[in-house]
């Protein structure tokens, strides 16, 4: 039995917080949140390209280090908790997984290099209604290796230079890539709930497209894809309630009361005890995710919609909860709790909803019961 | 991260399986273990000698003491192997993983040698008698008072939800000593006999039906000096050694129950078709898988800190705070589920032999026994997040002068 990270891994965990505590504190973060032009951090994205994250789970013949999912997961908690404004899920956790799970050693050739080396932002594009994403709702198609439809929201779709568009061909669902920066493609950005991750409105009007991946296994390698996506997504939002818990931790040590701090009143104890509990219910979700990832692919289903339910949950709870034991500081704009209550719903979102998650867990322990 | 066992580990777990194999007794005719059935008693107890024989009772204690001189990952991967068996009730496991760990770290030498290896074999029984009428979650309130008289005390009082008191040979008992200062100040610990003349066992008739617990009244009580475990007025830090020692809450639990509930729900019609499709019911089983999954893999990090050779991280502490209420969640929403057959609880006639209808008359011990929700909710925003003790107005006022309420 061994359950939790390695001495490698808790090292460059480590690393990945002090690196962060360095080029991402708060202040970055805020940078992006008041400038409706920035989309995201292009400094921080540069100096964590640096450190190879991007590439963590590349191979090296890629240009990658070769690492295993777990590591990735080590990372993706210290860019969860310091709310790292850059698009690295939907370039790592969505695009590069894609391309490695489907792509051809030719796409692979093509794409895996420049995401490692930090010099190409990805999007995945799927939904294209409100609700969750369904094989009926997608109305995109390809004809003669040119893409037409409309794609909204995509996380990271103003900034990307290679799209993954779920799409229809022949009637079939498939993967697509998509060169963001060849003729046919037109980019909106949208306002979003938080303004730190931005998306965009994507429109193909006979964009050149390449299928990834079987032609009519286009939901499947999504399904595929955000499975992989939720557990470190999982991570993120780890990162993000754990940091929230210590922020209510501090407020509700250092403000006083009725003559004593707020923490010394069992209210306040008891709402951030139970914010630990869901973290600690959470974390432990995400560490089996982070096993199946790499060692358990039968088990994947059911552990990413585990990790992602559990998450999803906590850091919505830490989130909130957070805020109101900060008072009415927490509903200010200069008090950070606003940023962490943002980001748990732009997580909790981006790769679906909770609700369509709890579906496909259900949906999957009926299977296993059954076989 | 790997759910495989390193080479040591797999040899150990190998070893124990082989000897459960060989060893571990066939329960009788279907009958649930019963402590009151002196058959079941006596198949404990031979479990617990067999078990102790071959070093797999007590497993991390010295071998001097009766114990196997093993580590605490041994004693983990143990319960493991032993939970797939069949094994009689456990009566003894408030006696090993408190009283007696009390015994070896404050008790003295003599006490020592007569008391704990007929323990570890299962020889002799241990309750614990620390909660009173007057002070449930706060223990340090306990009235029972100690009076010193030549070379013995006297004792008087009551004791409550004392488990297995009505089969156990001896007690560990927390007692006033001293009513004029402040109420931690003035405890101090013995061990008594409880078939000793002064002792009376009632025992609490639960509302699920059931009797575990007991009230435990002491009249005029007479016991040695040489009965007391640790220095007079050190009685409350003794108890701490006592809550310490609580056996860590490894094994058992897991996700077993949403399977329940689905093979329910399989078999039940709702107004808007199966109910196993009902969207409301499926949103509930999710959020109850990931608890259980949650509070599985989260017994597995405390685990994995020990085959580490690390102090496990507080995260253990969250346990019983989740399962009770899931399990109180869980029955309320099959009974629903159940409808109008909800309101049966005939094993014979109810859904699921009466699963639910029992655990929800069960629920409500689990989330008070051990801890109440809001005991154990204190002790995390105090010991893990390390926010303030709450504001306590018995600290430092004699005993004696505690308003008591009711």
């Amino acid at each position: 039995m061994d359950f939790d990270f390695s001495d490698d891994q808790k090292f460059l965990k480590s690393e990945a917080r002090k690196f962060l505590d360095a080029r991402c504190p708060v202040s970055v973060v805020r940078g992006v949140l008041d400038d409706p032009a920035r989309a995201y951090d292009e400094t921080l994205w540069k100096a964590v390209a640096g450190q190879g994250w991007m590439g963590a789970a590349i191979p090296e013949e890629h240009g990658g280090l070769g690492l295993g999912g777990i590591e990735l997961c080590a990372i993706a908690e210290e860019l969860g908790r310091a709310l790292a404004p850059i698009p690295f899920a939907s370039t790592v956790y969505f695009v590069a997984e894609a391309l490695m799970l489907a792509g051809t050693p030719a796409q692979k050739e093509a794409w895996l290099p420049r995401i490692a080396a930090g010099e190409l932002i990805g999007c995945f594009a799927t939904v294209e209604r409100p609700g969750p994403l369904t094989e009926g709702q997608i109305q995109a198609r390809v004809e003669g290796g040119k893409l037409t439809g409309v794609k909204l929201p995509v996380a990271d779709g103003d900034v990307a230079g290679l799209a993954v568009v779920l799409a229809r061909e022949s009637g079939r669902l498939g993967l697509y890539l998509v060169d963001l920066s060849a003729e046919g493609s037109t980019r909106e950005t949208l306002e979003t709930l938080d303004p730190t991750r931005s998306a965009a409105r994507l429109t193909f009007a006979g964009a050149p497209a390449e299928r990834l991946g079987e032609a009519g296994e286009g939901m499947a390698l999504a399904e595929q894809v955000l499975n992989r996506a939720a557990v470190l997504l999982a991570f993120e939002q780890v990162g993000g309630a754990d940091r929230a818990l210590e922020m209510a931790k501090d407020y509700a040590l250092n403000r006083y009361a009725f003559g004593r701090p707020i923490g010394s009143y069992q209210a306040i104890k008891h709402k951030l005890a139970d914010i630990y509990i869901k973290n600690e219910l959470a974390r432990s979700n995400a560490y089996y995710g982070a096993w199946a990832l790499d060692a358990g692919p039968g088990e994947l289903p059911v552990a990413a919609a585990a990790a992602r339910v559990c998450a999803t949950d906590a850091f919505w709870f830490a989130a909130k909860e957070s805020l109101q034991t900060h008072g009415g500081m927490g509903f200010t704009w200069d008090v950070d709790c606003h940023l962490y209550y943002r980001r748990a719903q732009q997580l909790g979102l981006v790769a679906g909803g909770a609700k369509a998650w709890k579906e496909r867990l259900v949906s999957q322990l009926e299977r296993r019961n059954v076989a | 991260m790997d759910f495989n066992d390193t080479p040591e580990e797999a040899e150990y777990r190998a070893k124990a399986r082989a000897w459960l194999d060989a060893n571990a007794p066939k329960r009788s005719a279907g009958a649930a273990s019963d402590m009151e059935d002196p058959v079941s008693m006596d198949a404990s107890r031979a479990w617990q000698r067999k078990k102790a024989d071959a070093g797999y009772a007590c497993i991390t204690w010295p071998k001097e003491w009766g114990g196997g001189g093993g580590a605490s990952w041994q004693s983990v991967i143990f319960g493991q192997e032993e939970s797939a068996f069949d094994t009689p009730g456990n009566p003894f496991q408030i006696g090993l993983g408190m009283c007696v760990p009390t015994v070896m770290t404050v008790g003295n030498q003599a006490d020592k040698e007569r008391f704990v290896r007929p323990a570890v074999r299962g020889e002799e029984i241990w309750c614990q008698l620390f909660s009173e009428p007057t002070g449930g979650s706060d223990v340090a309130a306990a009235r029972t008072r100690a009076v010193k008289d030549g070379d013995d005390w006297v004792i008087n009082g009551q004791k409550v939800w004392t488990s297995g008191a009505h089969y156990s040979d001896f007690g560990l008992l927390l007692a006033r000593t001293d009513p004029d200062v402040p109420k931690h100040k003035g405890l101090t610990m013995f061990w008594i006999d409880m078939k000793a003349p002064g002792v009376e066992v009632r025992p609490i008739h639960q509302m699920s039906g059931a009797s575990n617990f007991n009230e435990v009244y002491f009249t005029d009580l007479r016991i040695k000096d040489s009965q007391r475990v640790g220095a007079v007025g050190e009685g409350w830090r003794t108890s701490l050694v006592t809550l310490m020692n609580e056996r860590l809450a490894i094994g058992g639990g897991g996700g077993a129950g949403y399977r329940t509930i689905l093979k329910l729900a399989r078999d039940i019609s709702t107004l808007a078709g199966p109910a196993a499709k009902d969207a409301g019911l499926r949103e509930k089983i999710a959020d109850w898988f990931v608890q259980a999954e949650g509070l599985k893999y989260t017994r597995y990090r405390t685990l994995t800190a020990l085959s580490r050779g690390q102090t496990p991280g507080p995260e253990n502490s969250i346990g019983k705070v989740v399962s009770a209420t899931l399990m109180q969640d869980m029955a309320n929403t099959a009974l629903e589920l159940e409808d109008q057959f909800g309101i049966i609880s005939d094993p014979a006639k109810a859904p699921l032999a009466g699963a639910f209808q029992s655990a929800l008359m069960n629920a409500p011990g689990m989330r008070i026994a051990g801890g109440t929700d809001e005991i154990l909710r204190n002790i995390i925003a105090e010991r893990v997040l390390g926010l303030p003790q709450d504001v306590r107005l018995d600290k430092d006022v004699p005993f004696k002068d505690i308003p008591s309420g009711r």
